[in-house]
């Protein structure tokens, strides 16, 4: 048997010292380490001697006796005698007595309760064997005060209390149900106990009367596999069950009543309330979780305090001394025994965030912080070394380690004036875009008009791009209209290109000149611009190898057009001249201003209202350009609006292009870009935009997405009760549920109704109906249209919810204005 | 065990049994012909089952409000009723809930898309040559868009579910070797990896269509009608009768004569006989006795001969669906690979397993846990003839000795209460019903428990199928905890 001591041993020395001297407080005067011990096999339960001076650990296979040192675990004694145990050495529990510190007691998993007797002079300990229960034995319990009073729970349902002075059972509790998981006799009433089941219930027993439970409630749903009485206050028991609830009830009154409920992350195996802290427990996990929490119940969603050491779940818990609040023992599935110091826990609080921080959908800020830290922002005083949770003020506290550090935040939410509206354009563009249905050109050129009325040009423009990049050029050439903005684009970006290549000399390419022609807001980012900027010269992008080879394929490119029957444009002369815009450009990237090649550039420039400034262009839109030589910038230029927070645009792109581009973009970058678009017009409320860009999205995982909760639950909308029943029949009325409020036929294909009060029908007879009247049509008095009243929203305060919901029809954004209603006055 | 038998005379006008909705008189088949051109199928089997005569089987315009709801669910979540839940309709009760957790693992929402649930069903029955399940997931798995190509063998299927073979070979054949590495080789696959969500809907789903399979074939469920193997297109023989029939009143009874019962006069006393000693004897076994009688029983487990030992070969139809057909059940005491016996007080089905699978797949662990204590619990205090008896022991007897055959111990069981209750004949259905399934025949149906009704036969059948699963399922998730921790 090892015995090991954890790392930071100075550290433990020093602060024993401390400990040591301050430890005053506790009653127990004992003194301990962090510190564990391997076992030969998992421990099922363990359980301490009143003077906390030793350990009980029992297993399947494992039944021994830990003396608590210093410093290290000392075994003491095998109790499992014997080449081959019985099974009555199979321990479910073990309870070492309170009173008597020779007397222990175990469940045996085959349903013997075998007590054992320290002081017997021989190497088997067995005191008294009781088999009479039929099914393995779950949990055993010596009376707090009585010394010969033992209880036992069963998994065939009884609990038997022994007199251990006769050689069976005193008295049998039948809990008339199947599986007691547990059973706690009352610290202060003497003649109570309490009993839980597998079925959920708790029962409350008199030892004196066997024939009935005095009180039984539901505490959980499944087993409760727990109960613990609490010491002091005579009131409380906690239970913990399968359903991962910790729940405090108090049994002084009538009813129990559930005063204090911790929701954890695992099912609860055992729970111990902590000797002299009113308001902590401790609890361990049946499965999955390995960790040891400490709760103050007061504070239900964030640990006390956790132990964290254990590599498999936790199956016994004990608090070492009853006066003792900072020593806890804890066995493991993982053949460990350890012994748990207070302030060698992880706080969970210390490392949790109490800042938060979120954005409305109109650019409203909330943000939520510590008090101290907004008073201190308001006050302008400075806040040292970043530390933002430096606790100065709870050093001040007498108790630091006792303290659930406090916070009350401070909420605060920051409004954008709603006259600027800002998010206008994101709903306009996308409810006007078309996305598919459409030629691709018309599609793009639809985008770009609609883009153009909203005021972004930028984005207009490129819609028309693409439309140049990817279009038939048969299509280019035949309208002429569209070959003039053709022109028009490239003169500007000409006229773009001379600029910057102008100011090269001096300045870096300045981002907010380089797109004269844009007013939007959203072209700051230098790199976008960048690869706007250089778009007529794509390969610009590339390496130099790159674009070397690019440039050969580029000219045999062109030498071939020379058959075909060309569009008349001079391009020829500039041909020649092409090659030399790469190299330029590769210099000014190079940042190595070198005036004769500014000059050049200058020159093949300079004519920017000529004609032949668009041949400069021509040869990129040419036929023989296959689409894919533009993906790469294509690519960018997506990545470009995704990161500067227009995701709309992307996915539009990305949509209307289809096949084009998607092989070029990361599926996950794409499924990415789908999300939060899809999550934004969610936002908005723009469900049926959404819908369409589920469905056209190609990523599997977005498509995906309608045909997950396709449920729809509804209400009858006679008997107002939930209809189980698939079909339109309710269960209860036998009524036709699918009845038209307005015309009482029923109502086949579309049906629109309310969720707020069942009604519904026809989709014409209800829109008709509530351009009269606001009611309901079926004479329900339910204000029905709040909601569907377009040009003047107006939020009900009354309903603290948005309720109601016309399918199918835009909504306004009642969380928009329930935001508001905190802050500022209530628009009705 | 409740009597669900409907009264035979009052086979009256309007109550006929389903399957001769579908049979059309040789007058109206010629019409039919004629006039439209349409070839009829007729159903070749007699009713659900070919173990249990139609007439006992529940008439559907007979039941009560009750089923008769649980039929309509069912009926509008599949577009069908299948025969299985027709025999199960013996215990609308458990039929309920079987429904309700069948719908919920394969339509609702869970982490694998629908075509790989039917398409594990289909793996999962076709390991033990389930045709009749195989066909329906497979009319299916193709409606709800599967690729029909992955039928041709799960070697067309994609890499991910061809990494579930082996899973689906061990859980169906020796749950036991099961272990964590098998766990860690399926969830750190380099491609096609599988979630351990996905895992847990997969794990369910093959446990439940194993144990499926079991009951399909113990209770003889014949095809369905729109199946392979569940019609014919020839002109009825001149024995059989048509709907119009018995609109005429003429209700048709075949009498089965039940001569065969008689000369076994007082099974049923002498097996409630023992239950009573053994509840009253207090006769105490030593410890070192109780291990031996679990050990003597799973050994003698092994033992019992599973019926003819002809060697079936699998169809190619179906032993496409999945690899390595030689791969059956092997008694593992036999066969030397000395397996460590499973204590279930180490790992449960309440405690362990039910949080497992209700973390990583919700609902579906309350779900199976219903069922689970429906099936354990279920009884009408009824045994053949006799009222009032309390049937527990019988009930606990054979759900642990279908545990044992999979090695799970219970510690606080005495395994020779199994030898006391449980004979031969009996024995020999439950191993092959559990091990072998595809070998279970209708000799074997009848020759155990011959005084008890078809209604108990079918709750036997339910014990063993949830047992199994059970058994399947604490191998498997003890597999997954292990891999976890």
């Amino acid at each position: 048997m090892q015995c090991f001591l954890t790392e930071r041993s100075t550290m433990e020395k020093m602060s024993r010292v401390t400990t040591a001297l301050s430890s005053n407080s506790s009653s127990s005067g004992i003194n301990g380490v962090t510190m564990f011990c391997h076992l030969d096999a998992p421990a099922n339960a363990i359980s301490v001697c009143r003077d906390a001076t030793q350990v009980v650990v029992a297993g399947r296979n494992i039944f021994k006796i830990y003396s608590l040192e210093e410093e290290q675990f000392v075994e003491k004694l095998n109790l499992r005698v014997g080449r081959k145990p019985s099974l009555n050495f199979s321990c479910a529990d073990v309870m070492w007595h309170q009173m008597e510190e020779n007397l222990l007691a175990t469940a045996a998993t085959n349903g013997a309760v075998v007590t054992w007797n320290l002081s017997k002079p021989s190497r088997n300990k067995q005191d008294q064997l009781f088999t009479e229960h039929k099914r393995t034995v779950n949990k055993v319990c010596f009376h707090p005060t009585e010394v010969y009073m033992l209880l036992s729970g069963s998994q065939d349902g009884f609990m038997k209390c022994f007199d251990l002075r006769k050689k069976e059972s005193v008295s049998t509790f039948s809990g008339q149900s199947e599986s007691v998981r547990d059973v706690q006799f009352s610290m202060k009433d003497y003649f109570t106990f309490a009993a839980s089941f597998e079925n959920g219930n708790v029962q409350l027993w008199d030892i004196r009367r066997p024939d009935r439970y005095e009180r039984m409630f539901t505490a959980h749903t499944g087993p409760v596999f727990c109960c613990d009485w609490h010491p002091d206050d005579r009131g409380w028991l906690a239970t913990g069950g399968r359903d991962k609830m910790v729940k405090v009830w108090d049994m002084t009154t009538n009813r129990a009543k559930e005063i204090y409920c911790v929701q954890t992350i695992a099912s609860v195996a055992r729970v111990k309330w902590r000797p002299e802290k009113k308001f902590h427990l401790a609890t361990c996990s049946m499965m999955v979780d390995h960790n040891i929490y400490v709760w103050d119940i007061r504070r239900p969603f964030i640990p006390f305090a956790t132990f964290e050491e254990h590599k498999d779940v936790t199956t016994g818990i004990v608090w070492r001394h009853l006066r003792e609040p900072d020593i806890l023992l804890s066995g493991s599935k993982d053949s460990t025994l350890y012994q748990h110091m207070f302030k060698d826990a992880t706080r969970p609080v210390d490392r949790a965030n109490p800042e938060g921080l979120s954005f409305g959908l109109f650019g409203d800020l909330a943000f939520a912080a510590k008090e101290s830290l907004i008073s201190g922002d308001s006050s302008r005083k400075p806040y040292g070394g970043g530390d933002r949770r430096n606790p100065i003020f709870f050093f001040k506290k007498p108790d630091l380690t006792e303290q659930f550090a406090h916070v009350s935040s401070a909420l605060s939410v920051f409004e954008t004036d709603l006259e600027s509206n800002r998010m206008d354009w994101f709903v306009k563009t996308a409810q006007l875009y078309l996305l598919s249905g459409k030629p691709f050109a018309d599609l793009c050129d639809h985008n770009a008009k609609v883009a153009q009325d909203l005021k972004r040009p930028q984005v207009s423009t490129t819609w028309t791009m693409l439309r140049i990049m990817f279009s038939d050029p048969a299509n280019l050439t035949m309208s002429g209209c569209s070959s003039f903005s053709m022109k028009d684009l490239a003169a500007e970006r000409a006229l773009e290109r001379s600029k910057c290549e102008n100011r090269l000399d001096n300045i870096h390419l300045d981002p907010t000149n380089s797109h004269i022609t844009n007013v939007n807001e959203e072209n700051e980012e230098t790199e976008g611009s960048e690869g706007q900027a250089e778009y007529m010269f794509g390969d610009a992008e590339l390496d130099d190898d790159d674009l070397y080879s690019m440039e050969h394929d580029n000219t045999t490119v062109e030498q071939e057009e020379y058959t075909l029957p060309s569009e008349g444009f001079q391009l020829r002369h500039v041909i020649v001249d092409h090659p030399s815009a790469p190299e330029h450009l590769q210099q000014d990237r190079a940042d190595s201003p070198h005036v004769s090649g500014n000059e050049a550039e200058v020159t093949c420039l300079t004519p920017i209202e000529s004609f032949s400034l668009i041949s400069i262009c021509q040869p990129l839109y040419s036929p023989q350009l296959t689409a894919s030589f533009f993906c790469p910038i294509v690519t960018e230029m997506l990545t470009f609006y995704a990161e500067q927070g227009d995701v709309q645009m992307a996915v539009s792109v990305l949509i209307v292009l289809g096949e084009r581009i998607r092989k070029e973009i990361d599926e996950l970058t794409q499924e990415h870009w789908y999300m939060s678009y899809i999550d934004l017009l969610q936002r908005f409320e723009l469900w049926n935009v959404s819908n369409e860009v589920i469905k056209l999205s190609t990523c599997s995982a977005i498509t995906s997405l309608n045909q997950t909760s396709t449920t729809l639950h509804i209400n009858c909308s006679n008997c107002k009760r939930p209809m189980n029943n698939r079909g339109w029949i309710c269960d209860r009325c036998h009524q036709c549920a699918s009845v038209c409020a307005v015309c009482h036929h029923v109502v086949k294909g579309l049906f629109v109704w309310c969720q707020g009060c069942s009604h519904g029908g026809h989709l014409e007879h209800i829109m008709n109906w509530l351009k009269g009247s606001a009611h309901c049509p079926a004479g329900c008095g339910h204000l029905c249209d709040c909601l569907v009243v377009r040009e003047s929203p107006v939020f009900r305060p009354d309903l603290d919810r948005p309720i109601l919901t016309w399918l199918g029809l835009e909504l306004p954004r009642p969380d928009q204005f329930l935001a508001r209603t905190g802050t500022t006055a209530c628009p009705s | 065990m409740r009597h669900a038998v409907a009264p035979t005379e009052s086979v009256g006008n309007n109550s006929f049994a389903v399957t001769n909705i579908l049979k059309i008189c040789s007058h109206c088949e010629r019409l039919s012909k004629k006039d439209l051109g349409v070839r009829i199928p007729r159903p070749l089997g007699n009713g659900p089952s070919r173990f249990i005569p139609e007439k006992e089987i529940l008439q559907v315009s007979k039941v009560d409000g009750r089923t008769q709801s649980i039929f309509e669910d069912a009926f509008a979540a599949l577009g069908r009723l299948d025969n299985i839940s027709l025999v199960m309709s013996f215990h609308p009760q458990y039929l309920g809930s079987f429904l309700r957790t069948q719908h919920y693992l394969l339509q609702m929402d869970g982490p694998l898309p629908l075509h790989y649930r039917h398409y594990i069903g289909i793996m999962a029955a076709a390991r033990h040559q389930c045709s009749y399940l195989v066909n329906l997931h497979v009319n299916d798995f193709l409606q709800v868009g599967g690729d029909p190509k992955w039928l041709n063998g799960l070697d067309k299927a994609p890499q991910k579910l061809q990494q579930l073979g082996e899973l689906n070979k061990i859980l169906a054949h020796r749950p036991w070797l099961l272990t964590k590495e098998h766990i860690k080789h399926l969830l750190k696959a380099e491609v096609h990896s599988w979630s351990l969500a996905e895992l847990i809907h997969a794990v369910v789903l093959l446990t439940h269509y194993h144990s499926l399979a079991s009951f399909a074939f113990g209770c003889g469920i014949t095809p369905e009608i729109h199946c392979d193997g569940g019609h014919t297109f020839r002109p009825p023989s001149l024995s059989q009768y048509c709907v119009c029939d018995i609109a005429n009143g003429n209700g048709h009874t075949i009498n089965h004569d039940d001569l065969g019962n008689h000369d076994l006069d007082g099974e049923v006393e002498v097996l409630m006989e023992r239950m009573k000693q053994l509840q009253e004897c207090d006769e105490e076994a030593t410890q070192e006795e109780m291990a031996t009688r679990f050990e003597r029983e799973k050994t003698e487990s092994m033992l019992v001969v599973t019926a003819e030992d002809e060697e079936c070969v699998p169809s190619r139809d179906i032993s496409r669906h999945f690899e390595d057909p030689s791969y059956g059940y092997k008694d593992f005491s036999r066969g030397g690979d000395q397996v460590p016996t499973f204590r279930v007080q180490d790992y449960s089905w309440e405690d362990h397993g039910y949080s497992l699978v209700n973390r990583l797949y919700p609902d579906v662990g309350q779900m199976l846990d219903e069922k689970f204590q429906l099936a354990y619990n279920l009884t009408y205090n009824t045994m053949a003839t006799h009222k009032d008896v309390d049937t527990s022991m019988l009930r606990r007897a054979i759900w642990n000795y279908i545990h044992c055959m999979f090695g799970i111990r219970y510690d606080d069981y005495d395994y020779g209460e199994i030898n006391q209750l449980l004979d031969r004949s009996f024995k020999i259905y439950i191993k092959t019903m559990v091990c072998s399934p595809e070998k279970t025949t209708k000799r074997m149906y009848e020759s155990f428990w011959r005084q008890f009704q078809h209604s108990e036969k079918v709750h036997v059948n339910l014990l063993l199928m949830e047992a199994r699963m059970q058994a399947e399922l604490l191998y498997a998730l003890r597999a997954i905890t292990r891999y976890m921790t």
